[in-house]
């Protein structure tokens, strides 16, 4: 298999970039692929955190850069899942520690290795995107279904074509079912009719987004919450596979979400 | 009560206002032309058109329009005491 490098990013910041990137590195090692996931935010890492791998930084990004080590010894192996790996970026350094150049490089390194390198870009349109953006093939564009994060979905999706970060898919992150039923939040289809791009995932607002964040693991390596599905799903459909989407219409307040409200989950 | 008023005036429900707000934004974002760069077209173009035309300024409506897809200048300019109408098409917003 072709390695593929993937950039996920949105312009607008806090729309849920190192959470999706996190669980789709998981999901997709769990899915037999050998897998990096690269912080592509130097200055402000986080990926590390949202992996739970925080402790066992010992090189970064910008030493690789600099000379200090070597790739292989930057990259973290996740001991939870096989085939998983995480370089992580310097916390003390700007964004200019990284060109381009460099990151394009360190990314054909490891498509020798790899059938997946994600990137995890930056907020923004600057200098810290495009270099996070220099070495991908093609793009995960992450958005709410909020005017900002549509706004700022639709400047990157202009600039990753002109940077021919192709294709382009969409993903509309923290959807709030009943809020949408009532017509009081933009829906999956008003986001697509605006941006005209592919869609590739749904995910529902989901507070075990957040409890996995405090104890730093992956929803993807516990099955069972909406939002652990929606990326599993997006996994499935990053390799190719038809997977219906998740109904998030708010239309089918059915037994089940009762069944769940009543018992306070 | 305040809420039927208020939906009444906004426009519908806040979904829909997010998706109309949303298209208008985003015709001048695409198109490089902010909304303050428009205002100063208009003002150029009404120094222009005095030279020739004695226009009626409050009634000047000027937006991009979408079209298909292409986007369109729409500008609507009443003259002052015209017999004819300039445009056959009033539009406002």
């Amino acid at each position: 298999m072709d390695c593929r490098i993937i950039v996920i990013t949105s312009g607008k910041g806090g729309v849920g970039k190192t959470t999706t990137t996190a669980n789709l590195a998981v999901a997709l090692a769990n899915e037999g692929h050998k897998v990096v996931a690269i912080d592509g935010d130097v200055g402000l890492r986080n990926l590390d955190v949202i992996m739970g791998l925080e402790n066992r930084i010992v090189y970064t990004l910008v030493d690789v850069i600099e000379g200090t080590c070597r790739l292989n010894q930057a990259m973290i192996r996740d001991k939870r899942v096989s085939n998983l790996y995480m370089i992580p970026t310097a916390q003390s350094r700007t964004k200019d520690s990284v060109t381009s150049e460099q990151m394009l490089e360190i990314c054909n390194q490891l498509r020798n290795d790899f059938d997946f390198v994600l990137i995890d870009s930056p907020a923004g349109i600057e200098a810290g995107f495009r270099n996070a953006a220099a070495g991908a093939d093609e793009a995960l564009v992450v958005t709410t279904p909020e005017v900002s994060a549509v706004r700022d979905a639709d400047r990157i999706i202009g600039l990753l074509e002109s940077m021919e970060k192709t294709p382009i898919s969409l993903i509309v992150n923290r959807i709030k079912p009943e809020m949408v039923k009532r017509g009081e939040m933009l829906a999956v289809q008003d986001v697509l009719d605006i941006l005209a791009v592919d869609l590739i995932g749904t995910i529902p607002d989901d507070e075990s987004v957040v409890t996995s964040s405090n104890r730093g693991e992956p929803l993807t390596f516990s099955n069972g919450s909406g939002a652990s599905q929606a990326f599993l799903d997006i996994a499935k459909r990053i390799c190719g596979n038809e997977v219906p989407f998740m109904d998030l219409s708010g239309d089918q307040k059915g037994f089940l979400s009762s069944l769940r409200r009543f018992f306070g989950k | 009560m305040f809420e039927f008023l208020s939906r009444l005036f906004s426009g519908g429900k806040s979904g829909r206002v997010a998706k109309e707000r949303l298209q208008l934004v985003l015709i001048h974002d695409r198109n490089d032309i902010p909304p303050e760069t428009l205002e100063k077209i208009k003002v150029e173009m009404v120094r222009l058109l005095k030279k020739y035309l004695e226009i009626d300024e409050k009634g000047i409506n000027m937006n991009l329009e979408r079209r298909n897809r292409s986007v369109a200048l729409v500008a609507d300019i009443p003259l002052k005491s015209s017999q004819r109408p300039v445009r056959g098409r009033k539009k406002n917003g």
